[in-house]
């Protein structure tokens, strides 16, 4: 056993537990101090999101399921009592905890499929614990691997690609039609929290010039406050519509606020410039009478509704190329973690012979008192010799040949089998 | 080894087909990258390919309609190139292969060269010069057009909210009226160029600026259409779909041009 997993996630606790038992970037660090002092862990690392709290490690010994002591840790480390825990936490060795990480990485662990910022997060989590020197050789190729895996799941798949929100989805279509929005005006009618969600995405994609027009004053200039838009007053729709790329509108009422008498003037005002109108209101807020207009592109929330499910479905789809690409990866790194045990194996043995092999030859030879001081001295050397080619030879295959390693799955038997009740090397 | 171009240049169009096509429907974009790669190799391959027949036949390649089709799909794939470089998009390969492709078997596969101009009028670079920009621009004039129809395409499943797969994949609305733009200046300069330059040879040839051709007259009003699609194209009550169809519909005057006037009508221009 080298690599050690605990923790727990969205699927296994609810909220509370979860923030709980989640770390800030100082207790991150303190828990790697304090496990390293223990001795409970050589290397650490602390993945802490929103949706899960994971500590991987790579114990000092080998054969020593140190699980359950981490555990404790844990509930010791956040004062919470560990029948709390208990049931929610889920612990993963070797192979499982590489495959664990590298599916959180592609984002297949995610509470939404896919998404993007956990690869963002693991880099972020690494680079924190390789700064605070609280990994090392073992976790640092390990996050490498993971790094690499969501990198590749994220390029060669479309596990992430298509939006999952309806906020995203209407800013996609958006950028169907106008390409980057970057020098484009959106206009937002009310100030509730669906057009917060898609005025924060139209701004995530570089909107230039944002307009808020709410009913209440005071809404719509918290929202423009929050991100930086300029608020119009209610009701002047001929003024309003005539700059504005993207509408985006959510107002309550149970009417049809935006006729399609006020969008005809406002088209023709603006020329039959392209406007994208995305209708989030139920009731819906724009008259169904306009869709005909010319350059006007109308979008409501069941539309939207609808390309999101397209696009779980999508996505749902590309889960078992995702789970092939994290596959190769955890085999890459498994056949890394054998060869450099392998290799150390091999020289543990190399220096466990040397160590033995003076004491060997004089018991030996002490009874053959015929031999020359000269013939003992080469003998010794033969032997030496003979034993450098038996060692060196499969040392250097080991070292050429991927195959081979990838077949001595099991170091710890050959370790057992020559060393037995020898420290690891 | 006298069919080796013709066969590398199928081959590497038919990669870069099927390499765009794997872009488009997958979204990959190592294969979009692929794609471009293969047709860049498939453009070399066709030029030698020219070069060849051209030699084999003594003559220039645009001296029969067979030469004219290959060297049109050759410009076609060249400027689709360009375009695909300065507005780094290449999800419409998909849609421009195929004629690429096409023009060059037909010209390649089908024809024998039995049916040429007589040589002793087309000689000289003056002339050279008239029917390559003019071919390029017929060539230009062609890519806009499918551009102009993936357009109207995507516009229509996403006016009427009919999104299926493939419009993730297109370019943006905006993007591809940008692109069929410039393709159709890209025409534009090459087809007022070219036709200056066929006066001049005219001139050299005959001594008088004019002799009347219907081709000329057809001509002039290809070069009308597209200076006002150009212009339109560019206004706001004429963006997006209304342009796009105007744009269509000047092609198929260009289509007109190459086959009625051509063939039936003008007694200087028969395959260009």
């Amino acid at each position: 056993m080298e690599i050690v997993l605990v923790g727990l996630n969205h699927r296994t606790a609810p909220l509370d537990v979860r923030e709980r038992v989640s770390f800030t970037l100082e207790q991150a660090r303190r828990a790697a101090d304090e496990l390293r002092s223990r001795g409970l862990l050589e290397e650490s690392l602390v993945l802490s999101t929103c949706n899960r709290s994971e500590l991987y490690g790579v114990p000092p010994e080998a054969s020593h399921e140190c699980g359950p002591e981490l555990s404790s840790f844990l509930s010791e480390f956040h004062s919470v009592r560990p029948d709390v825990l208990n049931g929610l936490l889920y612990q993963h060795y070797d192979r499982s905890a590489v495959r664990h990480l590298f599916r959180v990485s592609a984002g297949l662990d995610s509470l939404l499929l896919g998404e993007a910022e956990i690869l963002g997060q693991v880099r972020e989590a690494y680079r924190f614990a390789h700064e605070q020197g609280a990994t090392g050789p073992v976790l640092n190729r390990l996050f490498q691997g993971a790094l690499e895996t969501g990198k590749r799941v994220r390029s060669e798949t479309e596990l992430g690609t298509r939006p999952m929100s309806v906020a995203a989805a209407g800013v996609k279509l958006a950028e169907r039609i106008f390409g980057k929005l970057a020098d484009r005006t959106a206009l937002v009618l009310g100030a509730g929290n669906v057009s917060e969600q898609v005025v924060s995405t139209l701004r995530d994609r570089g909107v230039a010039h944002l307009f808020v027009m709410n009913r209440s004053r005071d809404h719509a200039e918290a929202l423009a406050r929050q991100f930086g838009g300029r608020v119009l007053d209610w009701g002047n729709w001929e003024t309003a519509l005539l700059a504005p790329d993207v509408v985006v509108s959510s107002i309550s009422a149970e009417e049809p606020v935006l006729l399609r008498t006020v969008l005809e003037q406002a088209m023709a005002a603006r020329s039959n410039r392209a406007l994208f109108l995305m209708d989030l209101g139920v009731p819906r807020n724009v008259e169904l009478a306009a869709a005909d207009l010319y350059n006007l592109y109308i979008y409501n929330i069941d539309d939207l509704s609808e390309i999101v499910e397209q696009n779980r479905h999508a996505r749902e789809s590309e889960v078992p190329r995702a789970e092939a690409i994290v596959d190769e990866h955890v085999g890459k790194f498994l056949s890394w973690q054998a060869s450099v045990e392998l290799v150390g194996l091999v020289e543990a043995l190399r220096s466990r012979i040397r160590e033995e092999r003076a004491a060997f030859i004089r018991a030996r030879l002490d009874g053959m008192n015929h031999l020359a001081q000269a013939d003992r001295e080469r003998m010794e050397t033969l032997m030496d010799e003979l034993l450098e080619k038996l060692l060196v030879e499969p040392a250097e295959r080991l070292r050429g040949e991927k195959e081979l390693r990838r077949k001595i799955q099991n170091v710890e038997a050959l370790r057992d089998l020559f060393l037995r009740h020898r420290e690891k090397p | 080894m006298p069919h080796l171009f013709l066969f590398l240049t199928i081959l590497a169009y038919a990669l870069s087909l099927i390499s765009y096509l794997r872009f488009l429907y997958a979204g990959k974009s190592h294969a979009g990258r692929l794609g471009t790669v293969f047709l860049g190799l498939g453009l070399v391959a066709h030029y030698f390919a020219l070069l060849e027949r051209s030699r084999g036949l003594h003559t220039v390649p645009y001296h029969d309609l067979y030469g004219s089709l290959s060297l049109f799909g050759w410009l076609l794939a060249l400027t689709y190139l360009g375009l695909e470089f300065y507005h780094r998009q290449r999800s419409v390969g998909a849609f421009v292969l195929p004629f690429i492709l096409l023009f060059f078997l037909a010209a390649h596969l089908a024809g024998a060269g039995s049916d040429r101009l007589p040589p002793t009028q087309a000689h000289g670079v003056v002339f050279a010069l008239h029917v390559t920009l003019s071919i390029l621009a017929y060539a230009a004039f062609a890519l806009s057009c499918v551009l102009s129809s993936i357009f109207l395409l995507e516009n229509r499943l996403l006016r009427n909210r009919h999104l299926g797969d493939i419009v993730w994949r297109l370019p943006a609305l905006d993007l591809l009226e940008r692109m069929s733009q410039s393709s159709v200046l890209i025409g534009l300069v090459s087809i007022a160029v070219g036709t200056v330059l066929g006066f001049v040879w005219v001139d050299r040839l005959t001594g008088q600026y004019w002799y009347y051709d219907p081709k000329y007259a057809v001509t002039l009003l290809v070069l009308l259409l597209y200076v006002v699609y150009f212009q339109l194209s560019r206004t706001s009550n004429w963006r997006g779909a209304r342009a796009s169809r105007l744009n269509i519909f000047n092609f198929a005057v260009v289509i007109l041009s190459f086959t009625v006037v051509n063939l039936y009508l003008s007694h200087s221009h028969r395959y260009f």
